[in-house]
C-alpha cells in the first residue's frame, strides 16, 4: 500500500468508526502502559503489592475500588509524580518502542491558576518556548471544544465549579496528549455537571483517541466510560473487567447495570460482606 | 407585559430616571462618610480655638496652622523639607524594602537558604531597631547613611516575614501541577509563586510604610539637618507650635497618600482576587 491509499484508507476507516460509535482507534501520540511488579510503601504502609497491568494504546481504563486501595498512587506513579519502591513502568509507542509520551493529568481540583486568565491557564498545558500567538489560538480552539469559548478572558473565579474542571481539561488536552491522566476529576461536581462532563470527556476521547487512565470511586461513571475497568483491593488487582459495549452510552442500559452490579459486588464483597 | 408593569411602578420608575437625569457631578455620599469625623474635629478645634478655649501656646488654631503652610511653602522651606524627607523615605524602602524581599524570596524556595539565615533574621527583628540610633550616630553621624539604615532596617523585617510566608504558603497543589505540566523553576517562580505570594507581599509593603515614616520621624528628630522632623523639631525650640502641627498633619498627608499608592498598585496586580473585584 502507498502512502496515499494507507491515508485514504484511515480516513475512510475513521469515518466508518465515527458512524459506528465504537471505540476509536489510538491516536497519533497514544502510548501504550506497561505496569510490571510494581511496589509501593508510605512507611509500613503497603499501598501497593504488585501490580501487574498492561494497558494498550489509546484504551480507556477506569481503576476503581474503597478510599485507601492504592488507586490515586497508582495513577501519580504513572504520571511520575511520585516513584515506586519497586518494580517497572513503561511506555510504548504503536510499534512498543519505549516510548516517553506527552502525558498530563486532570486533579480532583482544578487548579487552576487563579492570576491567570482562563486563557493563559489554558496556555499552561503548552509548556514553555511557544509563540505567544499561537498559543493563544490553540486556547481558544480548545476551549470552544469544552464550550467555553466565550469564557477566555474571565478569571477562574468567575466560573463555576464545572465550568473550572472543563478549564482543566482544556489545558490537558491543548497539547493534544498520548495520555490523559484523570485523578476523580468530577468527585467534586453536582450529579448533572457530572453526567454533562462525561460526555464531554467520552467525546474528545473518541476524536483524539488518547490513552486515558481513569480513578473514580463512582462504579456507574467507570462503566459509562471505559473499556476496561479494574478493582484494586488492598495494593493488588482483585478485578480486570472489559465493558464491551459501543460508545457513546446511554445511562440506564441495561448490560451496564449488570456489569455495575456485578464491580460492585466485587468492591463490596472483599469487605467480608455486610 | 411584566406583573410589575403597574402605573404606579412606571411613575416611580419615571421619578428615578429624572434624578438621574439632573445630578449633579458631586461624589456620592458613601465616599463622603470617612471624612466626616476629621472635618468635625477640625470644626470643633477651630471653634474652641477662636473662643479662645486652646492657648495657641499649647495648640494653635487650624487656621494658624494654614498660615504656617502657606508661609513656609512661600518660602520655601517646607517643599525643600518634604521633598528631602520624602526622598530618604523612598530610599529605605527601596534598600530595605529590595533585601527583604530577596530574603524572603530566598529563604522561601530554599531550603537551605533558610536554614542558613532564618534564625538570624529572627532575632535581629526582635531588636526595635530604634534601639540602634545611638550607635548609628557614632558610625554614621547625622549624615544621610544614619537615616537610610534606619529606615532600611526598620522596612527589612516586615517585608521579609510576609514575602517569606506568601511564598511559603502557596498552594502546594498549583506547584505541583506546575511541575507536572513542565514548568521549569523560572517559570514556576513566574507564573506560580511570585504571584502566589503577592498578597501577602503586599501586606508586608504596607506594614512597612508605616515603619518607614515612623523610623523617618524619630531619626530626624534627633540626628537630621534638615527634613519635616528637623523642621518640627527646630520649631519646638523657638515654640512654634503652628510649624510642629504643621509637620503632624503633613505626616497624616504622606502617609496617607503612599497608603493610597499600595493600595492601587494592590488592585491592579490583585485584580484576579474575587476580594478585588466589584
Amino acid at each position: 500500500m502507498t502512502v496515499n491509499t494507507r491515508e485514504r484508507f484511515h480516513a475512510v476507516a475513521e469515518e466508518l468508526v465515527y458512524e459506528r460509535d465504537t471505540a476509536p482507534t489510538a491516536g497519533a501520540g497514544a502510548a501504550a502502559i506497561s505496569l510490571t511488579g510494581l511496589e509501593k510503601s508510605f512507611g509500613a504502609n503497603r499501598v501497593l503489592r504488585g501490580i501487574n497491568l498492561h494497558i494498550p494504546a489509546g484504551q480507556f481504563v477506569a481503576v476503581i475500588g474503597k478510599s485507601g486501595c492504592g488507586k490515586s498512587t497508582l495513577l501519580r506513579i504513572v504520571m511520575g509524580l511520585d516513584e515506586p519502591n519497586a518494580g517497572d513502568l513503561r511506555f510504548e509507542d504503536a510499534d512498543g518502542v519505549e516510548a516517553s509520551p506527552n502525558a498530563r493529568i486532570v486533579f480532583q481540583e482544578p487548579r487552576l491558576l487563579p492570576w491567570l486568565s482562563v486563557a493563559d491557564n489554558v496556555v499552561v498545558g503548552l509548556g514553555d518556548g511557544i509563540d505567544r500567538r499561537s498559543a493563544m489560538k490553540a486556547a481558544e480552539a480548545v476551549l470552544s471544544e469544552v464550550q467555553l469559548g466565550e469564557k477566555a478572558g474571565e478569571w477562574p473565579a468567575r466560573l463555576s465549579g464545572g465550568q473550572r474542571q472543563r478549564v482543566a481539561l482544556a489545558r490537558a488536552l491543548v497539547s493534544r496528549p498520548g495520555v490523559l491522566a484523570l485523578d476523580e476529576p468530577l468527585g467534586a461536581l453536582d450529579a448533572l455537571t457530572r453526567i454533562s462532563m462525561q460526555e464531554l470527556i467520552n467525546r474528545v476521547w473518541r476524536e483524539l483517541g488518547f490513552t486515558a487512565v481513569l480513578v473514580t470511586h463512582d462504579v456507574s461513571e467507570a462503566v459509562h466510560l471505559a473499556d476496561r475497568v479494574i478493582v484494586l483491593d488492598e495494593g493488588r488487582i482483585a478485578l480486570d473487567l472489559s465493558i464491551p459495549y459501543p460508545h457513546p452510552r446511554r445511562h440506564g442500559h441495561p448490560g451496564l447495570a449488570e456489569l455495575e452490579g456485578r464491580l460492585l459486588a466485587a468492591i463490596l464483597g472483599t469487605d467480608g460482606g455486610h | 407585559m411584566s406583573t410589575f408593569d403597574t402605573p404606579f411602578v412606571r411613575s416611580v420608575a419615571a421619578e428615578e430616571a429624572a434624578k438621574t437625569g439632573f445630578r449633579l457631578p458631586l461624589p456620592r455620599r458613601e465616599k463622603l462618610i470617612p471624612y466626616l469625623v476629621p472635618m468635625a474635629i477640625v470644626a470643633f478645634w477651630q471653634l474652641a480655638s477662636s473662643a479662645g478655649l486652646i492657648s495657641s501656646r499649647i495648640m494653635p488654631s487650624p487656621a494658624d496652622v494654614a498660615l504656617a503652610f502657606w508661609s513656609t511653602t512661600v518660602s520655601g522651606q517646607l517643599p525643600n523639607d518634604v521633598l528631602v524627607s520624602a526622598g530618604r523615605a523612598f530610599a529605605g524602602l527601596l534598600v530595605g524594602g529590595s533585601i527583604g524581599f530577596l530574603l524572603g524570596i530566598a529563604n522561601g524556595v530554599s531550603r537551605i537558604s533558610e536554614q542558613l539565615t532564618d534564625t538570624t533574621l529572627q532575632m535581629l527583628r526582635t531588636i526595635p531597631h530604634l534601639a540602634m540610633i545611638p550607635l548609628v550616630i557614632l558610625w554614621f553621624g547625622i549624615g544621610e547613611e544614619s537615616k537610610l539604615f534606619l529606615t532600611s532596617l526598620g522596612v527589612l523585617f516586615p517585608v521579609y516575614l510576609n514575602t517569606y510566608h506568601g511564598v511559603r504558603n502557596v498552594d502546594r497543589d498549583l506547584i505541583e501541577m506546575g511541575r507536572v505540566y513542565g514548568m521549569g523553576n523560572w517559570t514556576l517562580f513566574r507564573k506560580v509563586i511570585f504571584p502566589g505570594a503577592l498578597p501577602s507581599i503586599f501586606v508586608g509593603l504596607r506594614y512597612a510604610l508605616g515603619i518607614m515614616w515612623l523610623t523617618l520621624i524619630v531619626s530626624e528628630s534627633i540626628a537630621a539637618s534638615s527634613g519635616i522632623g528637623h523642621m518640627a523639631n527646630n520649631a519646638r525650640e523657638f515654640m512654634m507650635t503652628d510649624i510642629v502641627v504643621l509637620a503632624l498633619v503633613i505626616y497624616a498627608v504622606l502617609g496617607k497618600l503612599a497608603d493610597v499608592i499600595a493600595r492601587v498598585l494592590e488592585q491592579r496586580l490583585l485584580a484576579w482576587n474575587p476580594v478585588y473585584q466589584k
